[in-house]
């Protein structure tokens, strides 16, 4: 038996350690690192060796996750190495330390390998000079754009002029002009007098997107970046070119002059577009979204995310979002109600509703701790729960064809299958065995002496929404009459004649759908940007994601009001803040169990899963 | 009176001789080239098998033979970095890019004598295991990219080139490849690119050596025309007669293009060290026109350091008895070698000495110098792409009497931003080394077109 886990505890190959100095400090570095696009293991090079070693030597167009390129000189520093003597032999100093032969000509960090011995020089005068050197280039034919430039507070030029820059211009002579407002495509506009040429975007959208649409014309100091002509740069990734453009000089369509960035106030959270989870930090002011940008996650996304992705939060402002509690009256008619009111009103509807009688389609783009509520809910009420697939194009890299968030996580609360769990391996999987298989054939999931709820076992084979043409028939033979959805539009699913024959419809919902004029309950909730909670994304990887504006009218977090429902319904308290939640869910779901609100950290932690080899 | 020493150029200017096959064979071609391609393997005293690869390339490393290109570096030298273990094909590039301003002698031998560039092409090919070989040759070069494919169709039919060369069992195919006009294709790397079908941005050094990760990331030998011719001439002669010709250091003959202000421009083939400068420019050029003082000269191409008129420089010499004697010399007397121009601070570059006389303006000469670079950088770098045209600007503002006072030390201070080792390529030395030295040697002259300007502050140049 192999076991394959997402945990991070996969054991790490001994590495090989050299030693270097830098700026006086020894320290072991690995020989090598992987190479950001092949993952061969390359020679660490200077700048690694000074991040390990907790120096942060300037650059521009190094990146860590694209080739280099060594052309913007900033992180030229000195160096030193042993001296050989005729033997090929160190030479010692008197004290047995070997001497060092400093090298006469500098050399660019991002590019040159360390060898055992050598000492990096990173703040000498001549190390600083040269920077000042760089800077003074490259702000030359810079033009005075700050003060409408997108790029202000989160610029390197701007940056490091703090550091190396000086306070007048020794050039008297017209700058460089180059074409301004270029538009490159549906989503990105450029400035070329704003472009250090660094080419991070043209070895992005080449080596990582490959689509090799950028590149420069012209030489010398007339080098301008430009597309290729006659096709716009237009791939679904486009947007990343403008995160690691270090200056202004490529910008969102979507975010030009829309805020400063240091207004802004960045809150973790995750993408929602589909299975993938791409990290991301949401910038917002006052309740307002103004843009998303990808947060570094070598698990998941690394730095980017998708363009479709990147832009999908307009829906979150939009005005006719749900924002009231509302009851329909003996007459039909939709009463507003306070929260109390409209839980006391679905939980009478749901405590009256015969067993058997009795269904809940709650959506994969609801949290964990949501859908394991109304798991718990269900299962009390004798009620079948289920999911609904949202399915769409999906690619090579990031962009997953499912498109629920949390499909994971739906999959494990209503219906393993074992098409929803990664599986890590590549033995082909076991015929249908014993009942301890929780997840499906050949699929265990860890820690299987634990015990595991019924009706995970029950659904054992069945795939989110598989439940839906049951539900659908239990309805149509008068045997369902009361339905619960979240966040699903269920004429979609259901048809929208079922839905005229039941008697209760219990809706939470964030947008007006065909399906919420039918609610009998409707009940507005919370986009996750306005809600705390997690997902498990299409790897198994359970991720959370933070608040970062309030929710309009009475909207709440689903996660709130469905304690409340299930404490009227039930009697139970469930914990009342999210981290409660999780941690209670984690406990009660084999899944999950051993993961804690607090380990998810910012990065989010891995489920482990079992493969049992035939 | 210094004579030419005419090895490479021996045949090539006699009257009746022709780029064709028929007469190359007629003057001895290939000779060298059969000769090497049938030496048998003999065992080595440690009882290892020297193949007759193997004792090309000691024969080359023997006779000392620096490139020709503008570095100097030793040939057999570069030829030992090149890995045969590596599984990987090796390449052979002979760079005719000859583009570094006052050089003009690959292409006598392209136009006049192709053969002998293919004789010693295949011949360093053979010695190295090359299988695929190519000449850049650069754009403006039409017609000796024609004629060099004529010489190749010749040498093909004749099996000095193809498959099985002279029935040996070496196969090996030499294409020509035209630039399309860039100063910077003629670094080996820019060049490499090119070839690649890419924008000649040279590449970063580590890790893109050629000889490890060269053309198609293989094993690569980049070559000058005449450092290949050369090595025709060391296999002809033997590496240790070769390392007896020119001086100790810098061993054989080399052809010196003398250009600018000189009666009698030309190239002359020389035997290195045994002529000097002054004879170079008095005796093989015809010296300076009438009336007229030698102000400087730029000994090594536009990028080599200049020297001033009268400068004295000291060299060290090595006499018979083995005691090392500093000499004085001038410049008129300084030797033609690598390590004479070296000890006055500057370089043979590409063999090209660029005579100016005292009516020369040397700020308009700097000016012209600075020019070509800020054109020719290839904008890859930041120092390099940026400091070129900002140093061109400021010697078009000075020499348009628009100068500043300060324009000269800025000058030096920019420049000093570029040189040194901050740069991807020489090519930042390249365009530095002029403006340095010209500034620091006549100092005066740019501090007279500066304090001409009139004193408020000048309109700026257009870009
Ligand atoms: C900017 C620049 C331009 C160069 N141009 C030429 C050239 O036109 N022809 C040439 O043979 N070498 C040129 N070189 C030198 C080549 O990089 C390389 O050193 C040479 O071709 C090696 O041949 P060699 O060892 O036979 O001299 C240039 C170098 C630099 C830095
Ligand atoms: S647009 Fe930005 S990322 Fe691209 S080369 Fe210019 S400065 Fe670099
Ligand atoms: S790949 Fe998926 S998760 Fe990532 S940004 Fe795009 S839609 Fe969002
Ligand atoms: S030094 Fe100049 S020519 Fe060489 S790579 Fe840099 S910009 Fe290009
Ligand atoms: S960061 Fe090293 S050269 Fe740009």
């Amino acid at each position: 038996m192999s076991v394959v886990t997402n945990h991070s505890t996969t054991a790490v190959p001994v590495v090989k350690t050299l030693s270097v100095s830098v700026n006086g400090r020894w320290l072991a570095v690995p020989q090598t690192t992987a190479h950001p696009l092949t993952g061969q293991p390359v020679a660490t090079t200077m700048i690694q060796a000074c991040e390990i070693a907790g120096v942060t030597v300037p650059h521009y167009c190094y990146h860590a996750k694209l080739a280099v390129a060594g052309n913007c000189r900033m992180c030229l520093v000195e160096f030193g190495t042993p001296a050989l003597g005729p033997d090929r032999k160190p030479i010692l100093n008197p004290d047995g330390t070997p001497q060092i032969r400093k090298s006469p000509r500098p050399a660019i960090a991002c590019a040159t390998p360390v060898s055992p011995g050598m000492e990096i020089y990173t703040n000498t005068p001549a190390v600083e000079a040269m920077r000042r050197g760089v800077l003074e280039f490259l702000l030359l034919n810079h033009p005075l754009d700050c003060p409408i430039c997108d790029q202000a507070g989160e610029c390197k030029l701007q940056e490091y002029s703090v550091e190396y820059g000086q306070a007048a211009s020794r050039s008297v002579d017209e700058k460089v002009h180059k074409p301004k407002q270029v538009d490159l495509g549906p989503r990105i506009v450029l400035d070329d007098e704003r472009c250090i040429l660094c080419s991070r975007c043209i070895r992005f959208t080449r080596d990582l997107a490959g689509d090799d649409a950028l590149g420069i014309v012209q030489r010398g100091s007339h080098s301008t970046l430009t597309h290729y002509p006659g096709r716009p740069f237009d791939h679904n990734y486009t947007l990343n070119t403008v995160d690691i453009c270090p200056v202004g000089a490529l910008t969102s369509k979507d975010f030009r002059f829309q805020m400063r960035v240091w207004f802004l106030q960045e809150t973790k959270s995750v993408c929602t577009s589909c299975a993938t989870g791409c990290n991301l930090l949401i910038g917002s002011r006052e309740n307002k979204i103004y843009r998303y940008v990808p947060r570094q996650n070598d698990r998941v996304n690394s730095c980017w995310m998708c363009d479709s992705g990147r832009l999908n939060y307009k829906w979150i402002g939009r005005s006719d979002r749900l924002t009231q509690c509302q009851v329909r009256d003996a007459q039909g008619q939709m009463q507003l109600r306070t929260w109390p009111e409209a839980i006391q009103e679905a939980a009478g509807r749901l405590k009256q509703a015969a067993p058997g009688s009795i269904a809940f389609i709650a959506s994969a783009r609801q949290t964990n701790e949501e859908l394991f509520l109304i798991r718990h809910l269900a299962r009390k009420l004798g009620a079948m729960a289920d999911s609904a697939p949202r399915t769409g194009e999906g690619d090579a890299w990031l962009v997953n064809a499912d498109k629920n968030p949390n499909r994971l996580g739906a999959a494990i609360m209503f219906g393993l299958d074992r098409s929803a769990l990664p599986v890590t391996s590549d033995t082909a999987p076991a015929a249908v065995g014993s009942a301890d298989m929780l997840v499906g054939p050949g699929v265990q999931l860890a820690r299987s002496g634990q015990e595991c709820p019924r009706s995970i076992m029950g659904a054992a084979a069945e795939r989110i929404g598989a439940k839906l043409p049951k539900i659908a028939e239990g309805i149509g033979r008068g045997e369902i009459r009361t339905l619960v959805v979240l966040g699903e539009d269920a004429t979609k699913h259901l048809g929208a004649a079922l839905l005229g024959r039941l008697e209760n419809l219990i809706i939470s919902d964030i947008l007006p759908n065909a399906t919420t004029p039918r609610a009998h309950v409707l009940l507005p909730g919370c986009a996750h940007a306005e809600k705390r909670g997690s997902f498990t994304n299409a790897q198994g990887r359970v991720q959370k994601f933070l608040k970062a504006v309030e929710p309009p009218g009475q909207a709440r977090p689903e996660s709130e009001f469905l304690v409340e429902l299930v404490r009227a319904v039930t009697g139970e308290q469930f914990p009342q803040t999210v981290e409660g939640l999780f941690n209670r869910m984690a406990k009660e779901t084999v899944a999950f169990q051993g993961i804690t609100w607090a380990g998810l950290g910012d990065l989010g932690q891995g489920i482990a899963v079992e493969v049992l080899k035939t | 009176m210094a004579q030419e020493f005419r090895l490479i150029l021996k045949h090539l200017d006699q009257p009746g001789y022709t780029p064709d096959l028929e007469c190359y064979l007629r003057h001895g071609g290939y000779e060298v080239l059969k000769k090497a391609v049938s030496l048998a393997p003999v065992s080595s005293s440690d009882g290892r098998t020297i193949t007759g690869q193997d004792k090309i390339r000691q024969e080359v490393k023997l006779s000392g033979l620096r490139g020709r290109g503008g570095a100097g570096f030793p040939c057999g030298v570069k030829w030992g970095f090149i890995d045969h273990k590596s599984g990987k094909p090796i390449y052979l590039i002979g760079n005719a890019d000859e583009s570094e301003p006052g050089t003009f002698k690959d292409r006598q031998i392209i136009h006049k004598d192709p053969h002998q560039l293919l004789e010693g092409m295949i011949l360093a090919g053979y010695a190295n295991q090359v299988q695929l070989a190519y000449i850049y040759i650069r754009g403006e070069f039409m017609e000796g990219a024609r004629l060099l494919n004529r010489a190749l169709a010749e040498a093909r039919s004749n099996h000095f080139l193809g498959k099985n060369i002279l029935g040996s069992g070496y196969d090996l195919e030499i294409y020509v490849h035209r630039g399309a006009g860039a100063y910077i294709c003629g670094e080996e790397t820019g060049l490499i690119e090119s070839l690649e079908g890419k924008r000649a941005y040279p590449r970063i050094k580590p890790p893109y050596f050629p000889a490890v990760l060269g053309l198609y990331q293989c094993p690569t030998i980049v070559n000058n025309v005449e450092t290949l011719c050369a090595v025709k001439h060391v296999m002809a002669m033997g590496g240790a007669e070769y390392a007896k010709l020119g001086s100790p250091n810098d061993p054989g003959t080399r052809i010196v293009c003398v250009s600018g202000q000189v009666k009698n421009p030309g190239y002359f083939e020389i035997e290195i060290g045994k002529v000097t400068l002054g004879e170079l420019i008095n005796d093989l050029a015809g010296g300076l026109r009438e009336k007229r003082k030698l102000k400087a000269v730029i000994p090594g191409g536009s990028s080599a350091k200049v020297l001033k008129a009268g400068e004295k420089f000291k060299l060290k010499h090595r006499q018979a008895d083995g005691k090392e004697v500093v000499r004085e010399v001038d410049l008129l007397d300084l030797p033609y070698d690598a390590e004479s121009l070296a000890a006055a601070g500057s370089m043979c570059g590409s063999g090209a000495v660029v005579v100016l006389d005292d009516s020369a303006d040397v700020v308009e000469v700097l000016a012209n110098i600075s020019e070509f670079y800020a054109h020719e950088s290839c904008g890859q770098c930041t120092p390099c792409r940026e400091g070129s045209l900002w140093m061109s600007k400021i010697l078009q503002r000075l020499n348009s009497g628009r100068g500043r006072p300060q324009d000269a030390s800025e000058l030096v201070r920019i420049a000093g931003q570029i040189s040194g080792g901050k740069t991807i390529c020489a090519f930042g030395e390249a365009c530095a080394w002029p403006v340095e030295s010209f500034v620091a040697k006549f100092k005066n002259d740019f501090e007279a077109k500066g304090a001409a300007a009139e004193p408020e502050e000048p309109e700026p140049l257009k870009p």
